[in-house]
């Protein structure tokens, strides 16, 4: 049975730059322009477990993005590795979302979309990190739905998922259709062969507004929220690190020890 | 609609008694209370709950429900969901603190998206703004690498917080409160998942989150077998445990248990020893509660000496057993 998947990748700035870059200036995070937006790492993980769904078992997978001037280099990684359709929900109003009101207008796209068995999202965005828009979506179309998986298969209409907890992993079966979310034990996403990319270049994104997905831009982006950000800042860290020498590396092992027992650490 | 008032901890057992976590969270629940002027009621699902709600007045609770059900014996969201948004409707309360565990990061946005409400996830401060009676709730976001306050005026407002941030009271088994048993019937139709088998991953010796000393290797050792031997050494002469950041998890070089972070363990030993460890912001979210860190690293320039206290720049190859072995003599006076 082909399954149709849908798999929601966000942008984010790139969240292994080197935090100094990482500045915040008027309630909003600036990062310099040489920092290359990414897809969001769980997102891929996510990606690369509706992948080996379409190779083991075949289907149709559409990636789903929401966001504002989405990069299309950035986003269109989805479609070199093997998504079959992007949809942008790309709009000015989709600014300044929250968990709820990206939950919303996402799975109010994916009603749009119609047909899906199972839909993937990372447990959490890069930016945020807030980990709720995965089951926020499953919540609002009334699907069942399991987080941090790191595992994910599929036989006789049942899905089978390895979800990670504290000690170990729990193997859960659930119907179709349902929502996973994807941690990085999963495995990193493939790189895009180069055919992938070529036929990527191709295919144009199909871009919805909120009008197309019936909604009102006051129920989406930064009039849709239901919090508030009273404040973003940075707190100062004043710790001092003091480097511990010696003549060879072993020695400054050593002299480590010696300091330790010195500032009564031992 | 009736006015939301009160302060809810949402709670949680480990092995029969009250979790840690849900110690912090009536320590902070009690203090946001007062302010309120207002109660702090405690949750607890269980097959049996036991001893443990005489435990969370001692800790703070004014008032105890307690939800037993054979069903409930194993976290599964269906079947807590329908426990937590009947009680979430019939106290409502004005705002519902839950710890973010496994537990709480699956239930809470199920929650706030059932009722249609604000959730703040893996906060670490918690206040009342005076004028507005409303929390104001701070986190971590971008990795780390920056902290928001955020606000709803959407009740309750259901906030998840991270592990050791908060402390609880003192416990105090002369507090006065009340358990009030709640019955919920539990319909299996809507249990939607099946829980076919849980695999443990024991890691042996002492737990990471109580561990006062931890060694963390990470990427930069180079395989799982650093982790049974230079850093295992190093850990045992300290009687402490070894930890991980999450690439080695990812490579399958330790289980997951072992990886400490955002999206991992939360630690705050008395020394956390990063072998290897680059110290990028969302490992760091899981060890900068640490009273000492020490950082051995070959690259002067890594991240990781911006937390640490003590450091040495050079390949741990070398740094490791020297530093070892020099403990040991120390420690044998
Ligand atoms: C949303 C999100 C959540 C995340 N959650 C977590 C989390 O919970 N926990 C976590 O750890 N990571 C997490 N990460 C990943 C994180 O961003 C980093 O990629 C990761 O922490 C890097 O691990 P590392 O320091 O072991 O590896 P690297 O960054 O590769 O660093 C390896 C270090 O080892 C040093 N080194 C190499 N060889 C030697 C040697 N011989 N001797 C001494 N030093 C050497 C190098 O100089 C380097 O500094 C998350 C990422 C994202 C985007």
């Amino acid at each position: 049975m082909p399954i149709n998947m849908i798999v929601c990748c966000k942008q984010v700035p790139d969240p292994e730059a080197p935090p100094a870059v990482f500045k915040v200036a008027g309630n909003k995070m600036t990062l310099p322009a040489d920092v290359k937006p990414v897809i969001s790492p769980y997102d891929e993980n996510a990606l690369e477990a509706a992948l080996r769904i379409k190779e083991k078992t075949g289907g149709k997978i559409t990636a789903l993005s929401l966001g504002n001037k989405l990069v299309r280099d950035v986003i269109k990684k989805s479609l070199a590795v093997g998504a079959d359709e992007l949809i942008l929900l790309e709009d000015e109003a989709f600014e300044e979302s929250d968990s709820w009101s990206t939950a919303y207008a996402l799975a109010t796209a994916i009603k749009k979309i119609g047909q899906y068995d199972l839909i993937f999202c990372g447990r959490q965005a890069a930016d945020w990190d807030a980990g709720q828009t995965g089951l926020g979506i499953a919540e609002i179309l009334g699907i069942p739905a399991v987080s941090v998986a790191r595992k994910v298969e599929v036989t006789d209409g049942k899905v089978r998922i390895e979800q990670v907890i504290p000690d170990g992993y729990e193997i859960v079966e659930v119907a179709l259709p349902t929502l996973i979310t994807v941690t990085s034990e999963l495995g990193d996403l493939r790189y895009a062969a180069l055919k992938g990319i070529m036929a990527a270049a191709k295919k144009q994104p199909t871009v919805w507004k909120p009008a197309d997905i019936g909604l009102e831009p006051s129920q989406v982006g930064a009039a849709g929220r239901h919090s508030k950000l009273n404040k973003l800042f940075q707190p100062v860290k004043e710790a001092k690190c003091e480097i511990i020498e010696g003549d060879s590396p072993e020695e400054a092992g050593a002299n480590l020890a010696v300091k330790l027992r010195e500032a009564k650490l031992l | 609609m009736a006015e939301n008032k009160g302060i809810l901890v949402y709670g949680e057992l480990a092995g029969g008694k009250l979790a840690s976590i849900t110690t912090e969270l009536l320590g902070c629940g009690r203090k946001l209370a007062d302010d309120l002027k207002e109660d702090l009621s405690c949750l607890l699902v269980s097959d049996t709950v036991g001893e443990a709600s005489k435990e969370a007045i001692a800790f703070g609770a004014d008032r105890v429900y307690t939800v037993e059900d054979a069903s409930l014996k194993q976290y599964q969201a269906d079947s807590y969901m329908q426990v937590a948004e009947k009680l979430a409707k019939e106290l409502s309360p004005r705002a519902i603190l839950m710890g973010q565990t496994s537990i709480g990061r699956d239930l809470a946005p199920r929650l706030a998206f059932r009722l249609g409400v604000d959730l703040a996830t893996d906060c670490l401060e918690l206040s009342i703004d005076p004028e507005a009676k409303l929390l104001m709730r701070t986190r971590p976001v971008y990795g780390g690498n920056a902290q928001a306050t955020f606000s709803s005026e959407l009740m309750p407002q259901i906030t998840t917080v991270r592990t050791k941030a908060m402390s609880p009271m003192e416990r105090d088994d002369s507090r006065k409160g009340e358990v009030i048993p709640t019955k919920v019937e539990i319909d299996a139709s809507k249990i939607r998942t099946k829980i076919v088998e849980t695999i443990k991953e024991e890691v042996a010796g002492i737990k990471l989150e109580d561990a006062p000393v931890i060694v963390t290797g990470g990427r930069g050792v180079g395989g799982p077998e650093p982790f049974k031997t230079t850093l295992k050494e190093l850990a045992d002469i300290l009687h402490g445990a070894v930890g991980a950041t999450r690439p080695p998890a990812d490579n399958g070089w330790v289980p997951s248990a072992m990886h400490i972070g955002l999206t991992g363990k939360i630690v705050a030993p008395d020394i956390y020893i990063a072998v290897a460890v680059s110290g990028a912001s969302q490992h760091v979210a899981g060890c900068s509660g640490s009273k000492n860190i020490i950082a051995i690293n070959k690259d002067p320039e890594a991240n990781i000496f911006k937390e640490a206290k003590f450091g040495v720049v050079g390949k741990y190859e070398e740094v490791v057993p020297a530093f070892t072995n020099k403990l040991k003599e120390i420690l044998a006076g």
